[in-house]
């Protein structure tokens, strides 16, 4: 991947700031208008995005979103220091979630996020170490939009 | 030729370039340049939050004069539920029509009925819908542009059933052409407007090529000759004018009318562009897949909040709401029958005779490479910028200055702030 060709950005995530969560993936969605990549991707690109700022938010300290866009593909790297996922097979499954009450009554913590995560990606890749962090890879493809 | 109508115009000779509107308009519509504001047809939604920021009256908005009458052999007036909202509690809306008949209209439709019909048919669509959710509702034609312009990706959430005001215009010039055996076009539809965006809806509807509706008359224009009128129009018994009220379609004029005279439990009721913005970035992120029905209205408290309104707006929603409590505490349901919108909602009657289509802003560069160089470029230039958004550039935000600077729009030179630093740099 030419990510050198492409645009690079990166975003802070404060872990436990439920009242600026969701603004990453706002910025990116953005982002992606603005070059004009199609609605659709980018519907997909944003519930990534939101899902994956999430996951920061509920369950780590702190994150760092990286966003590669290249006119193949539009890549997110999030890193996390926070308490890890001690089984990813599990956190793969709908309706399976960690969340406590509090972050139910607000709407969150479904156990849609991982699962949504990978209905909308192209590729993902998780790596995850309990007690130290979480690292998500997630690459959505623009070959069509990439065609003249 | 501009490719998209809009009901606002700058007078040039007005305009001291005062930068109100253009830090006042949500979508970054508007650039000052060379002292002068103008608008970015393409960016504009016609929401109108200019027309009320101007302090120098040079921002129009464009509506029908009465004259526009005489054009037509049989002319009916559709005015807005809004218009029931602008007089005394006990002004109902049976003498408001009576009174528009004495300006001088051959006749009066109560569109708050076609409202209730709407209702009926938006609650039978909710009903059977199986696809993502939630569905938005399309009576305000500034939330539709906002959708085409700012959330293509939201599109397919747009109610397809029509707008009461275009169902009732369809069925009025219908129904007089056969009673009068005059051809439609001699009859003139004129809806009474509390807003200037409707005149778009009318002019360039966004899913279909030509609209029922003939002109549109604002609130504002018709008021004073109006209350004239009203002054010799027969009284009527309170009882018996509250009788004649729609319920369901006397919410209309206001935000969260349907939501409420339709008991619907998982249903969202906003108004104001930025409480909208809100709540759509919500839906984007799929958010709120679980409510059924978003009520949407850009002004604030829906349509009584129209620019071209008279009455002080919370005043006018609380009459609507008064009107609404009384009516349910009376038990009075003047009501279309659920049978016959049944019949004719299984017709397909209610439904948009066309399809919105996504109307997304041109990209930074139409090759996606350039335009990720593009918006490269955009971020560097603006982390150099002072970000104070002063706006004096005669851009809205240091981000859109960046973004104009890329587009060579405007240039680097033209932040006040960047050209004193290096002027400092420079005697140092």
């Amino acid at each position: 991947m030419r990510e050198e060709n492409g645009l690079f950005q990166k975003f802070e995530i404060a872990g436990g700031d439920f009242s600026r969560a969701g603004s990453v993936s706002t910025k990116i969605k953005e982002i992606l208008k603005e070059i004009g990549i199609e609605p659709s991707i980018i519907r997909r690109a944003a519930i990534v995005a939101y899902e994956a700022e999430m996951n920061v938010v509920m369950y780590a300290r702190k994150g760092e979103f990286s966003l590669y866009l290249t006119p193949h593909s539009i890549r997110m790297k999030i890193k996390d220091e926070g308490s890890g996922i001690p089984d990813i097979e599990l956190a793969m499954q709908e309706g399976y979630s960690t969340a406590t009450d509090e972050m139910r009554e607000m709407g969150f913590g479904a156990g849609m996020g991982l699962p949504n995560i990978k209905k909308n990606a192209d590729e993902l890749a998780i790596s995850s170490e309990v007690g130290k962090g979480t690292a998500l890879d997630v690459i959505i493809r623009l070959n069509q939009a990439g065609k003249e | 030729m501009s490719q998209y109508f809009h009901s606002i115009r700058i007078d040039p000779d007005k305009c001291k370039g005062r930068m109100k509107c253009m830090r006042a308009c949500p979508t970054q519509a508007i650039r000052v340049r060379s002292g002068k504001a103008t608008i970015i047809e393409e960016r504009c939604i016609d929401c109108g939050e200019c027309i009320n920021v101007c302090p120098s009256g040079a921002i129009v908005p464009l509506t029908d004069p009465f004259g526009e009458l005489t054009k037509f052999r049989q002319t009916v007036a559709i005015p807005s539920p809004a218009l029931y909202a602008q007089f005394g509690r006990e002004i109902l809306p049976g003498k408001i029509l009576a009174g528009l008949k004495k300006l001088g209209f051959d006749d009066a439709f109560d569109l708050a009925f076609t409202c209730g019909e709407v209702s009926f048919a938006i609650q039978e669509y909710l009903r059977e819908y199986k696809g993502p959710k939630p569905l938005i509702s399309n009576v305000c034609p500034t939330i539709v542009r906002l959708i085409q312009v700012k959330y293509p990706d939201l599109i397919d959430l747009i109610i397809p059933i029509d707008t009461p005001r275009e169902i009732a215009a369809k069925d009025i010039k219908h129904k007089k052409s056969k009673q009068y055996g005059l051809p439609e076009k001699e009859i003139g539809a004129f809806y009474i407007t509390p807003c200037p965006v409707k005149m778009i809806s009318i002019r360039q509807p966004a899913e279909k090529g030509k609209s029922y509706i003939d002109g549109a008359l604002s609130i504002a224009d018709v008021y004073g000759p109006l209350l004239s009128a009203m002054e010799s129009v027969e009284k009527e018994s309170f009882r018996k004018a509250l009788e004649s009220i729609c319920i369901l379609g006397i919410g209309w004029a206001m935000v969260g009318g349907i939501c409420r005279t339709l008991r619907l439990k998982n249903s969202l009721a906003v108004s104001g562009l930025t409480e909208i913005i809100k709540v759509f970035d919500d839906i984007e992120r799929g958010k709120l897949r679980d409510i059924d029905f978003v009520e949407a209205y850009s002004c604030a408290q829906g349509c009584v909040g129209g620019s071209l309104t008279v009455e002080n707006i919370y005043n006018s929603y609380n009459k609507i709401l008064k009107l609404i409590e009384t009516l349910e505490f009376e038990k009075i349901k003047a009501c279309p029958d659920i049978r016959q919108v049944r019949k004719l909602y299984a017709d397909k009657y209610f439904f948009l005779e066309g399809k919105i289509e996504p109307r997304p802003l041109t990209p930074l560069d139409k090759d996606l490479g350039k335009a990720i160089q593009k918006r490269k470029e955009k971020e560097e230039i603006y982390e150099s910028l002072p970000k104070i958004d002063c706006g004096a550039c005669g851009s809205p935000n240091c981000l859109t200055f960046a973004e104009d600077v890329v587009m060579g729009k405007a240039q680097l030179a033209d932040c006040l702030l960047k050209t004193a630093e290096r002027m400092k740099r420079h005697e140092t």
